[in-house]
């Protein structure tokens, strides 16, 4: 039993003491790679980033928690492995590279290993398989951030792209159109509502024109986040018309019995222009130049 | 309305093809409308089935995130007879429905909705199913026929 004890307490502090064999090795498996990335970051600031990762491990690292992986000892290199995953995204490394730059870590330890127990294969055994695990839920750890990162450029841009895809258009004096493309949610909706009704206060319009050309579905909730909005912009004292209605579409709304009736509707942008010129009395003609001529 | 308006009544329903998919976030509808547009598209299915189809599934998914916080979505393409279509399956482990006839009234919601989800969705779909436990859950299922 004693003796058992002393193997084990052997294990942690023998890989300590092989800090730069492990280092080393680490570093030429991973130089060694096909899949290494020299354009994105350079070989010593790969060494850095590896000594770092190595060094706060072999630290951490004891007997008692080398078998559990969910140990607090281990939130530091967490820590150090989610900064790392996450500035791989950024860079633009593959989820290959980032999986092969921790799994080649594995390939080090445990040849490493291999060479200390060569005479135990039963220890050698269990050492190995603990090992293995730890490190492969560092990989999954990894995984986890390096995919977070990746989500939250993509969060980013639906952010982006709700900002920048609803533009309020003065088409005329006193007329607003305003283009929607893409689905309406409710969050999509505010940001409508909020541009078009600054947008009425701002130019003093009085006829607004929703496009729906670019939605490609209107369900009830859409048609709902529709409905508000007209009702908010004949609040500001402005009429609002709703064109871009597809034949499918307009079939599709009948059927579900959405009541817009209410709502002057149009099927194209153009003939909404032409409604709302006729409200404000406008008339486009063309011009009589050769009636002039012969005056 | 249209069900059974072609004498197939005994022929067997043969499946496809199946995808699932899971929906628990609002940015997941869209995704998921695309998917089933894109197996619409496959089957031939013509504009107005395929928005009519599509609106549904949107109703429905909207539903499960509203009321169910989510749950897993079935999209079969299925055969029967000479006539290919689109069967949805929309499963959740929600509060269920406690009046299933009321529900399907045009009007009536526990939200703040229009109340036009469910009754609507029957009037844009061949076939509509609903099965709904108390404390359970909520399955519904919907069938597109290509011509229907």
């Amino acid at each position: 039993m004693h003796k058992f004890l002393f193997m084990k307490l052997e294990t942690a502090k023998m890989l300590q003491k092989k800090k730069k064999q492990i280092i080393d090795l680490w570093m030429k498996n991973q130089l060694a790679d096909s899949a290494l990335r020299e354009d994105l970051m350079s070989n010593d600031d790969l060494r850095a980033q590896s000594e770092e990762l190595v060094d706060a491990l072999l630290k951490k690292l004891t007997d008692d928690n080398l078998s559990n992986v969910d140990s607090a000892d281990f939130e530091d290199i967490y820590e150090i492995l989610g900064g790392v995953s996450i500035t791989r995204a950024r860079q633009g490394f593959s989820p290959r590279e980032t999986g092969l730059y921790i799994y080649s870590l594995k390939d080090a330890l445990l040849t490493i290993l291999q060479q200390e127990f060569k005479n135990d294969p039963v220890q050698l055994y269990d050492i190995s398989m603990k090992v293995s695990k730890l490190i492969d839920s560092f990989g999954i750890v990894t995984f986890e951030t390096y995919i977070k990162g990746r989500e939250e450029v993509i969060l980013r841009q639906t952010d982006e792209i709700t900002e920048i895809s609803t533009p309020v258009i003065r088409v005329w004096d006193g007329i607003l159109a305003l283009p929607i493309i893409g689905t309406l949610d409710s969050a999509r909706t505010q940001v409508v509502m909020e541009n078009l009704l600054q947008e009425i206060v701002n130019t003093g319009s009085s006829i607004a024109i929703l496009d729906i050309s670019g939605v490609p579905a209107v369900d009830s909730l859409v048609a709902q986040h529709l409905i508000k909005t007209v009702s908010a912009t004949r609040l500001m004292g402005a009429e609002c018309i709703i064109s871009g209605i597809r034949p499918e579409i307009a079939q599709t709304v009948v059927h579900l019995g959405i009541d817009l009736s209410n709502v002057v509707t149009k099927a194209t942008l153009a003939s909404a222009l032409k409604y709302a010129y006729s409200i404000l009395q406008l008339e486009v003609r063309k011009k009589q130049t050769t009636l002039v001529k012969s005056n | 309305m249209e069900k059974n308006r072609m004498p197939m009544a005994n022929t067997p329903t043969t499946v496809l093809n199946k995808d699932k998919m899971s929906v628990f976030k609002e940015q997941d509808v869209v995704p998921f409308r695309n998917r089933v547009k894109e197996y619409a598209t496959k089957i031939g299915m013509g504009l107005v089935n395929q928005t009519k189809l599509i609106t549904a599934a949107s109703e429905l998914v909207r539903n499960m995130l509203r009321y169910a916080e989510g749950g897993d979505t079935l999209i079969e393409v299925i055969s029967k007879g000479r006539e290919n279509g689109i069967r949805l399956t929309f499963a959740d482990k929600g509060p269920g429905i406690a009046n299933i006839e009321q529900a399907m009234k045009d009007g009536f919601s526990t939200g703040k909705s229009l109340g036009l989800g469910l009754p609507g969705t029957k009037r844009l779909v061949s076939e509509f199913d609903i099965k709904s436990i108390v404390g359970k859950g909520t399955t519904v299922t919907v069938v597109k026929w290509k011509n229907g």
